[in-house]
């Protein structure tokens, strides 16, 4: 196990490497610079800006200083449009946002998902089981930037229980439109997945014994079936999470968070090539960890897995 | 008996409301206990830094935060701002502003030497500031040397005589310089503060101004919060105590949350005035505001040859429909454009343009000949790309234009879409055939448009290059009445046609009816916090 | 959305397990996909959603990009679905026929999605199959890289390529394309190892048959089901993802148009009484994803029934 980790680890570190390399370069080949204006910026300009930010030096250069900073200093370099902020500031201020809406939202949908895919599950083929899989096909397939527009018309607008948008330290109210738009699809997939895998499970040999000696549903499913029904869940959870810093976009658009998802957007269309490598390491670091704990975790309660 | 008491009680507390409220009076109008005034703007405020920051919603904050040598009065006059008042050289070229004794947000009194300090900051190579061209826009001596790094910043034309005198010095006489420094590029920063502090100074708590507001909340993305600066000059005369700006990226989600009392003002989303001018007549304003839309033609060596051609030019100008695009597709009372400079320009007069007087029949007709003439028909169809970034406005434009000339002249176009940095960089290197561009004036004279079209212009896209043209306009320059060199400049953008106009800009925005004072006269759209207040419902 | 890993994982099995007792798992397949009531109703409207997309031109009665100079700036007052003006969606905002549009945009989602689905589909095999076969070093090597590959956040490199190469919908295809063969090519591989040590594969490598021969030949074939379930589940997240690129301005070129382009205008103008404009595009989006989805659900319930 301790082996296995190690491993991991150690690819961590070639992932971010290229990663880096790869956006960097990405970034540069792309028209138009961090300084590109509607109005044409004189040449002797744009030569102090370069020597500035240091864009005046060829890239493999710019790259190795980029990489030198960040290990050894963590310093992810100052913003090339929000010039008042560093990297890190900005990051600092928008990723604790993303993270409590992404983190509530993932837990909302990990709890109402399971709950209710087992609850359909169990009452197969009655009326709950056709609502909940109705429920879930359709959160699925509706795309977030429908759902949240319709939110703020009935909450904000219609009946004037919740603020449009805005963060405000996170106060409940800010909270809510947030994650019901960015945690219904979550639940629906997490639904469909747990109401297969119970239902596969309720059929197994050794349930089947247990309800026909006569223990009580309830505990039958709490005690020998939700353990494993739930397997398949867990290995869906790293994904998860990447996709939700990604619909962060989405809610950061229509909800002025401030979260970092809009602050990547913007990043790439502003060609802001510090704001937009910092956001993108951030995110690829955080996929390596969670789908290095969701591996552990799996490990964990699946002992017959090994590494 | 008991009735009669409580109707006393009830009378007695609205006259005592009443004597409350008469002390809060504006032009007879009795004023909202609470003066808060929210509006929206679209993209986070990139700085607030004056001399870094370069986009319009930052300009806005900027103008609260600060104050330059002048502002603009309600209708875009220049009044006396951080300057009592100036004298002028004989020659023209040497200004001596004397400044009023006021003081900084923290308490210590504004100088001259930091005006000299912020324009230098804005010039100095290491300040590496985008908008340094404005100082040579000005035409302050050594501006542009100091910006290539030739002199040092300290031969910057800017002097401090005194604590409270304030020279400039300019390279040649420049009849609207005074309209030139209600920019925020202008704008003091308390040299104290910004050396001791670095580029921490411009946070919340640390930024120092000497503007009737100071900066107190910041939240990235979401919102900015700025309230009444105590220690401003004219503090008595400031009615609004807190000014937020909220950040709200889509138009209508911000629209929405307008309609929700939780903005007092926001954007009309395109082709949304009519409607909501009918259902909110005292809420929907629509009034010019000092940009001109236009389709470059790319008539440099880059260009396609078809470009090359007056009379192609001039037929695809022609076929444009502007009424359409302006009574049906953007319906915010923009002004039909035949011509380069926005119309409610001051002492602009708008030349006889032909073309603008015929109807539109006559023009596609025209448009027509002058295809055919030029070699181009049925059998040998002309085939053009329009270049537009993102956005909804032009993208119909876009889609419009094809329609008209694919419906007059049998064009075939292709429309090519990019995203806004690809789009400005594919027109500055000329990478294009026919591109969409706006130009907003930076102060409010013709000559902020028409200069672009010169051939030494870095903004002319469309590489039109007349000598002509470029002596009317440094003529222009030192006349006392520049104006009919404007006209004639005008008259020849209409013949050579580099660019198609299509239409020019009003304002169009929602401002709840309790919100008074918005400069809607002003065609620069220079607002301040302190010139608005809100009225008791 | 996602795509549910153990069950392929589990599918494949079962579809090597049964090729190795030679027997074929297509037969019992299709009767019990033909019992699934689910299934078939999606394919149904898959059907019909696909006869929409292709006979839609010839009944349209405008272009894509003609514009309606009689309902142009009275969009909500006349632009409705209406047989009397021959739009029978009504128009989008500026007066360009909607049915016409949600023919198009139909046109190039199911493009996008199928083509994107293949690409991966077709990459994720081959480079399973390869590493597997090949094993050692190179097969090492092959799957480091796609454990690199895993780690990179998507939909930021998409939006990068997109903005970098320009909006185009070959790029769109390459993009979506490149995000989801890794799953498929773990599964490949995984089968291939159990598969190329068995007996016919090693007659076949003794008679002189060349690897890349092998893997097309023997080895790919008996992936059939696994793909095609993949694929189909596949589609819809391809369509989903294209639905949020073109959210972000990013997707196709006008005047062509994609139910997410279409879907994004429709739901920017839903409160200014157009709302036939988020309506049409949507319907059919919905539809076609649910069709997609209890179809592929089918298939793998009746290739690898749990019953068993």
């Amino acid at each position: 196990m301790f082996n296995f980790i190690l491993k991991r680890l150690a690819v961590a570190v070639p992932t971010l490497l290229i990663l880096i390399i790869l956006s960097y370069v990405l970034m540069h080949a792309a028209p138009g610079g961090p300084f590109t204006q509607e109005r044409a910026v004189p040449p002797e300009i744009m030569a102090n800006l370069e020597a500035k930010y240091g864009l005046n030096q060829p890239l493999w250069k710019q790259i190795l200083t980029y990489v030198t900073d960040v290990t050894t200093r963590f310093d992810f370099g100052p913003s090339f449009v929000y010039k008042d902020r560093s990297v890190n500031e900005i990051i600092a201020q928008g990723f604790p946002i993303t993270l409590t809406y992404g983190t509530i939202s993932f837990v909302v949908a990990v709890l109402a998902g399971c709950t209710l895919g087992v609850l359909a599950a169990v009452y197969h083929n009655s009326w709950l089981d056709y609502l909940a899989v109705g429920i879930s096909v359709g959160a699925q397939v509706l795309p977030n930037f429908v759902m949240a527009p319709i939110l703020v018309l009935v909450f904000t607008l219609w009946l004037g229980w919740l603020p449009g948008g805005g963060w405000q330290g996170g106060e409940w109210q800010f909270l809510v439109m947030p994650v019901i738009a960015l945690s219904t699809s979550f639940m629906a997939s997490i639904a469909r997945i747990t109401r297969s895998s119970m239902l596969e499970v309720l059929n197994a040999n050794h349930i089947r014994t247990a309800r026909a000696k006569g223990l009580p549903t309830r505990r039958v499913i709490l005690r020998h079936a939700l353990k494993p029904a739930l397997l398949p869940v867990i290995s869906y959870l790293g994904p998860a999470f990447v996709t939700m810093i990604t619909g962060s976009v989405v809610i950061d658009m229509f909800f002025s968070t401030g979260g970092i998802g809009l602050f990547f957007v913007n990043a790439a269309l502003n060609r802001d090539y510090s704001v937009m490598m910092g956001i993108t390491i951030l995110v690829g670091g955080l996929t390596i960890i969670f789908n290095l704990v969701v591996d552990i975790l799996y490990a964990w309660i699946d002992p017959k897995i090994r590494y | 008996m008991k009735r009669t008491l409580l109707f006393s009680f009830l009378l007695g507390t609205s006259l005592a409301t009443a004597a409350l409220a008469a002390s809060h009076m504006k032009d007879g109008v009795a004023l909202a206990d609470e003066q808060v005034f929210t509006y929206r703007v679209l993209d986070d405020i990139k700085s607030f830094d004056p001399q870094i920051n370069t986009d319009v919603d930052g300009s806005g904050v900027l103008r609260d935060l600060f104050e330059g040598l002048f502002n603009d009065d309600a209708i875009g006059d220049q009044v006396p701002g951080a300057a009592k008042g100036y004298t002028l050289s004989e020659d023209k070229k040497t200004y001596t502003f004397t400044l009023r004794d006021a003081k900084w947000s923290n308490g210590t009194p504004v100088k001259a030497s930091d005006f000299v300090y912020a324009w230098r900051r804005l010039v100095d190579p290491a300040t590496a500031s985008e908008y340094a061209w404005y100082m040579e826009l000005m035409g302050v001596t050594n501006a542009s040397a100091v910006t290539k790094g030739e002199l040092p910043p300290e031969e910057l034309g800017v002097t401090a005589l005194d604590d409270k005198t304030l020279q400039v010095t300019i390279d040649q006489p420049l009849p609207y310089f005074i309209s030139m420094l209600t920019h925020s590029s202008t704008f003091p920063v308390p040299q104290a503060v910004v050396e001791e502090l670095g580029d921490q100074w411009t946070r919340p708590g640390n930024l120092v101004g000497n503007g009737a507001y100071v900066l107190t909340e910041y939240q990235p993305g979401e919102r900015v919060v700025r309230e009444r600066n105590p220690e401003y000059w004219n503090n008595d005369e400031t009615i609004i105590d807190k000014t937020v700006a909220l950040i709200i990226n889509d138009e209508n989600q911000a629209l929405t949350r307008y309609l929700a009392d939780e903005l007092d003002k926001t954007d009309v989303p395109a082709g949304q005035y009519p409607r909501l001018k009918a259902e909110y007549p005292e809420e929907a304003y629509s009034f010019p505001r000092s940009c001109s839309y236009i389709y470059f033609f790319n008539m440099g060596e880059n260009g396609p040859e078809y470009l090359k051609d007056v009379r192609v030019r001039k037929a695809l100008s022609y076929a444009i429909d502007r009424d359409i695009i302006v009574e049906r597709i953007l319906q915010g009372g923009q002004y039909p454009s035949y011509n380069f400079t926005h119309q409610a320009t001051a002492g602009f007069k708008l030349p006889p343009i032909e073309w603008a007087e015929w109807t539109q029949a006559e023009r596609n007709e025209k448009a027509k000949a002058l295809l055919a003439e030029a070699g181009y028909g049925k059998d040998n169809p002309l085939k053009v790309t329009i270049n537009y970034n993102t956005d909804e406005g032009h993208k119909k434009i876009a889609i419009a234009a094809s329609q008209f000339w694919k419906q007059t002249l049998g064009v075939e176009t292709e429309l090519a879409n990019y995203e806004w940095k690809v789009h400005t960089d594919k027109m500055q290197k000329g990478d294009y055939e026919i591109g969409r561009y706006a130009w907003c004036g930076d102060y409010n004279e013709a000559s902020t448009y028409l200069d672009l079209m010169t051939s030494y212009s870095g903004h002319n896209n469309a590489k039109y290059s007349d000598p002509e043209y470029d002596r009317l306009m440094a003529e222009s320059k030192t006349m006392a009445d520049p104006q009919p060199n404007y006209t004639a400049a005008e008259a020849m953008l209409a013949e050579a046609m580099p660019f198609a106009p299509i239409y020019q800009y009003t304002g169009v925005i929602m401002l709840k009816p309790e919100a008074k004072g918005w400069p809607v006269e002003n065609l620069m759209q220079n607002w301040y916090s302190r010139d608005l207040y809100i009225t008791a419902e | 959305m996602i795509i549910e890993k153990e069950k392929m994982t589990s599918l494949a099995d079962r579809l090597v397990e049964q090729e190795v007792k030679g027997r074929s798992p297509w037969t019992d397949a299709r009767k019990r996909f033909l019992r699934n009531r689910a299934a078939m109703a999606g394919l149904v409207v898959l059907v019909l959603v696909l006869i929409f997309a292709a006979t839609g031109p010839f009944l349209a009665r405008f272009s894509i990009d003609e514009i309606d100079f009689m309902i142009i700036g009275q969009v909500a007052e006349l632009g409705g679905p209406s047989f009397e003006t021959g739009h029978y969606f009504g128009t989008d905002d500026l007066g360009r026929d909607l049915f016409a549009r949600v023919v198009q945009g139909t046109q190039v989602s199911l493009m996008v999605g199928i083509v994107g689905a293949g690409i991966a589909v077709i990459a994720g095999t081959l480079y399973g199959a390869v590493a597997g076969y090949a094993g050692g070093a190179l097969d090492n090597l092959m799957m480091r890289a796609v454990d690199i590959l895993m780690a990179i956040p998507y939909m930021f490199v998409l939006i990068l390529l997109l903005v970098i190469f320009g909006r185009s919908i070959g790029m769109l295809f390459v993009g979506i394309g490149l995000l989801s063969w890794l799953d498929m090519s773990r599964i490949v591989r995984g089968q291939t190892l159990s598969l190329k040590n068995k007996e016919f594969i090693e007659a076949a490598r003794a008679t002189g048959v060349s690897g890349f021969r092998i893997i097309i030949r023997h080895i790919v074939p008996n992936l059939l089901g696994v793909v095609a379930v993949y694929a189909t589940l596949l589609v819809p997240l391809m369509i989903l993802t294209e639905s949020f690129i073109s959210f972000l301005g990013l997707g196709v070129q006008e005047p062509l148009t994609s139910w997410g382009a279409l879907i994004s205008e429709g739901a920017g103008t839903m409160q200014y009484g157009t709302l036939w404009q988020l309506a049409f595009p949507l319907f059919f989006f919905v539809i076609t994803l649910f069709g997609f989805f209890f179809v592929g659900d089918g298939l793998r319930d009746a290739l690898d029934p749990k019953d068993r």
